[in-house]
């Protein structure tokens, strides 16, 4: 109970960054809004979706969601390490508050403003013409599954920002991201790809999370065959759930060896 | 363990791959007193600090702060201390109020408590004013002024302050011991680490020094400076053909043999713990023998000459 309302002391502490520096999350929405621009309006007409003739907005959008999850965790990598040069990880480990109130602090931050950011890009998609074709419920279960993939890769920020030294892993990371978000089915079908591309693509668990909520949005997939032909669901629950556990229990270690 | 110290530590031992950052690390800490432990750079003051408050394991050893063991009890430590640390460790973009009601937050307090706590602090500390404008704002001295609030939340038994002034002017660092004097009246504890000796002269009751991961020496500042040797009178004329007649008439007057230096046309009479008096004797001899000095000064050892003698180090720069 104390670990949950230290928490969220913690939260608020987050969240007033976003009130007094909105321009960080502002910064965030427009790149997004940009990408979907330029992949959705400027490079669109000439993509081809399988089985998905003319609509690739409508294929876009739920990888859109999908890449700003992932980007989140560039934001949880910069605050863990910014608190920890500052000393301000040390300041909080002299108080007498454990460890869980850090993380339920950051959980709490960082899940409202993906909340936040989905919402938006969710309503600019309807503004940009973007129809549900699935069911509300359908919806409301993409939505969860789209911040059950965040919460996964909070747990990589989290181990990243205690892990990494220095401002060049961080660049690193910050660049790396783009590769793995491109070889996913995030903008593109893996079956237009080489098989070789198209396999790893499949396995990206990225992938599984977009496949999966496409479909419950009812929008087309692309998808023909390979791996998240039938268990996109599966593995969109399976995946996060995989990276949660380990990534979880790094950072714990990696916080244990702060004692060393 | 004895009752009235806050703090005793016993055979402390730290490693870091292969330099021991402790090595039978001793202290021991008057309650209500301010201690120093000084030392250069890389000594293991802030290894020592991390360790007597929690944040690291130490390899071997014993610690007990404010009553409670250190490895058994950390929890109940962190109840009973203050950290400082050697950055300002506040939020940048939060304001100073926000800052210290979070903070009281985290040591329990409730909403209503830790708001009223953090205008007592920013008051104490001369921040009312400031207390509404994010710490970005702040100048150097400041964020110090603000961490150190911080670590006074709960009124603590021990602060622990690692090196509070480093990077400061002088003026802000002067802010700074007002306040460490101010925090010890009321009654906390303070164990202070600096490379600073005038810091340590100034503020600490007792000054462990420390090299190499162990205590080198812990004494009073005054003890410490008479370690080295007593007082010394060294005065200065103006004509060197002077000296010899005047250290004649200095050695009648005082029973001491002077020492002369032809080049700076000083003479230097050693004083032991005596200045005063022999001070006073040279000062009769000038005048028995009519001489007009340009200069006469009783020296008393520095804190630097201990610490230099101490911890091996050439005067370098």
């Amino acid at each position: 109970m104390r670990a949950l309302t230290n928490g969220w002391v913690l939260t608020q502490r987050e969240l007033l960054h976003w009130v007094r520096q909105p321009w960080a999350p502002i910064f965030n929405l427009a790149f997004i809004v940009l990408l979907l621009i330029m992949f959705g309006v400027l490079l669109g007409g000439a993509i081809q979706i399988p089985g998905g003739e003319g609509d690739y907005l409508g294929f876009l959008l739920p990888g859109m969601f999908t890449l700003a999850m992932m980007f989140g965790l560039e934001g949880t990598m910069t605050a863990m390490a910014n608190d920890s040069r500052r000393g301000i990880t040390d300041r909080f480990r002299s108080l007498p508050i454990g460890s869980t109130a850090v993380a339920f602090g950051r959980i709490g931050a960082d899940m409202i403003t993906s909340a936040a950011e989905l919402a938006v890009l969710l309503g600019g998609g309807l503004l940009l013409g973007w129809r549900i074709g699935g069911s509300a419920a359908g919806a409301l279960v993409a939505v969860v599954l789209l911040l059950w993939l965040r919460f996964a890769l909070l747990w990589f920020g989290v181990f990243l920002g205690l892990t990494l030294r220095g401002d060049g892993a961080q660049t690193a990371v910050s660049v790396l991201v783009w590769p793995v978000g491109f070889l996913s089915n995030i903008f593109v079908a893996p079956e237009t790809m080489p098989g070789w591309l198209a396999a790893i693509a499949n396995w990206n668990p990225l992938s599984a999370t977009a496949a999966a909520t496409r479909q419950l949005f009812g929008t087309p997939t692309g998808i023909s065959g390979g791996p998240l032909a039938e268990n996109a669901l599966i593995m969109a629950v399976v995946w996060p759930l995989v990276i949660t556990v380990v990534f979880l229990l790094l950072s714990a270690h990696a916080y244990r060896r702060l004692r060393r | 363990m004895a009752t009235n110290h806050s703090l005793e530590a016993h055979g402390l031992r730290k490693r870091y791959g292969s330099t021991q950052a402790l090595d039978g690390f001793e202290l021991s800490v008057r309650a209500g007193s301010v201690h120093g432990v000084l030392g250069p750079n890389g000594a293991g003051k802030s290894t020592a600090v991390k360790g007597l408050t929690t944040l690291i394991d130490l390899d071997g050893g014993q610690a007990v702060v404010a009553g409670h063991d250190v490895a058994r009890h950390p929890a109940r430590v962190r109840r009973s201390i203050g950290l400082v640390g050697q950055n300002p460790a506040v939020d940048e973009v939060i304001t100073g109020a926000e800052n210290l009601i979070m903070f009281g937050r985290l040591y329990g307090l409730d909403r209503r408590a830790a708001v009223a706590r953090s205008a007592e602090l920013l008051e104490q500390f001369d921040l009312t004013e400031a207390g509404g404008r994010p710490v970005s704002t702040y100048s150097g001295g400041m964020r110090r002024q603000l961490d150190i609030a911080a670590g006074l939340i709960l009124t603590p038994a021990v602060l622990f302050l690692d090196e509070p002034t480093t990077g400061l002017d002088p003026r802000a660092r002067n802010e700074v011991w007002t306040q460490v004097r101010e925090i010890a009246a009321q009654g906390t504890t303070v164990l202070l680490t600096t490379q600073y000796l005038d810091e340590a002269d100034q503020l600490a009751s007792m000054i462990s020094v420390m090299n190499h991961g162990r205590v080198v020496a812990n004494d009073t500042p005054e003890a410490l400076k008479r370690q080295l040797g007593g007082d010394r009178v060294v005065i200065t004329l103006f004509r060197p053909e002077q000296l010899a007649p005047v250290a004649a008439a200095l050695e009648r007057s005082t029973g001491r043999a002077p020492e002369l230096d032809a080049e700076a046309r000083t003479i230097t009479v050693e004083a032991g713990g005596a200045g005063a008096a022999v001070l006073a004797d040279c000062v009769r001899a000038l005048d028995a023998t009519g001489t007009e000095a340009e200069d006469v000064v009783l020296r008393r050892p520095t804190l630097d000459e201990v610490f230099l003698s101490l911890t091996d180090r050439e005067v370098a720069r």
